[in-house]
């Protein structure tokens, strides 16, 4: 049940369905009072942990995302679980920023995603739990906390 | 997708008139910028300013069309904001382009 601090949504793992759980839960956050800025950062790294498990835990079945927000502390706590295949090796991609001082034809076209799950979150955590994948993502709402589970490999 | 070409001043302005660019439509979207680059001017802007949200796979199909514009044309952007802004940068793909403010200036730079 939605309460002042916390809501729920569940939605088809599918790209279309993406775009609108995006939607909602940006109207939910921001009911809930998250500055307009983290809202952005929320959207952008749901996003990209939605796409993640459409393409990949649903590449071969499909089933739904539940998606559970709950803000305590000065943080949201975005909880995601899935019924797909698990992450492989049972860990989350490192996210390193692919490298952008290449010639043109060498240029990424992909890559960026869990990078920027990590570099706009304060705290990242996965676990495969009997029935499917849990992927916990914790936004400061304090804006310049965020990035502390940054991993990029950059010097 | 709804992309709309006009030609200004030797310039292909490429407007994109979605709201998103994202895994669902990048496909189309790479499809559709193809098509519209390949005749014209050798000068390609991509106006983002109606765009509001950009993923990982939008970001991928517009570095995509950069490169399949190639070497001997050019590609910049315009318009961006807010939170596609914040992806260019984080990415630093916004270190991979010409960005302009808005297409205004580059529509008019000849009519006065």
């Amino acid at each position: 049940m939605d309460t002042d601090h916390s809501f729920t949504i569940t939605t088809p793992g599918t790209e279309e369905a993406v775009r609108e759980a995006l939607a909602l839960v940006r109207v939910r956050i921001r009911a809930r009072g998250v500055p307009e800025d983290i809202c952005g950062n929320v959207e952008i790294a749901l996003a990209e942990a939605l796409n993640n498990i459409v393409e990949h835990a649903y590449a071969d079945i499909s089933g739904t995302v539940e998606i559970t927000g709950e803000i305590k502390n000065q943080r949201l706590l975005l909880d995601l679980r899935d019924h797909g295949q698990p992450m492989p090796g049972l860990s989350l991609p490192k996210g390193r920023l692919p490298d952008h001082e290449v010639a043109l034809e060498d240029l990424p076209e992909g890559g960026f995603g869990w990078f920027m799950i990590h570099n706009l979150t304060m705290k990242l955590l996965y676990n495969r739990m009997a029935d499917g994948n849990r992927l916990t993502m914790v936004f400061s709402l304090q804006e310049k906390a965020n990035r502390g589970s940054a991993n990029s490999g950059a010097p | 997708m709804d992309l709309n070409s006009t030609y200004h001043n030797d310039i292909n302005i490429i407007t994109v008139n979605e709201a998103r660019i994202d895994a669902s439509v990048a496909i189309k979207f790479k499809d559709a910028m193809r098509s519209l680059t390949e005749t014209g001017p050798d000068h390609v802007v991509l106006d983002l300013s109606q765009v509001r949200f950009v993923d990982s796979s939008g970001l991928g199909a517009i570095v995509a069309s950069k490169k399949q514009i190639g070497y001997a044309r050019q590609m910049d952007l315009a318009g961006l904001s807010g939170d596609v802004e914040k992806v260019f940068c984080l990415t630093r793909m916004d270190s991979i382009f010409e960005i302009h403010a808005n297409v205004d200036a580059l529509a008019k730079r000849e009519a006065g």
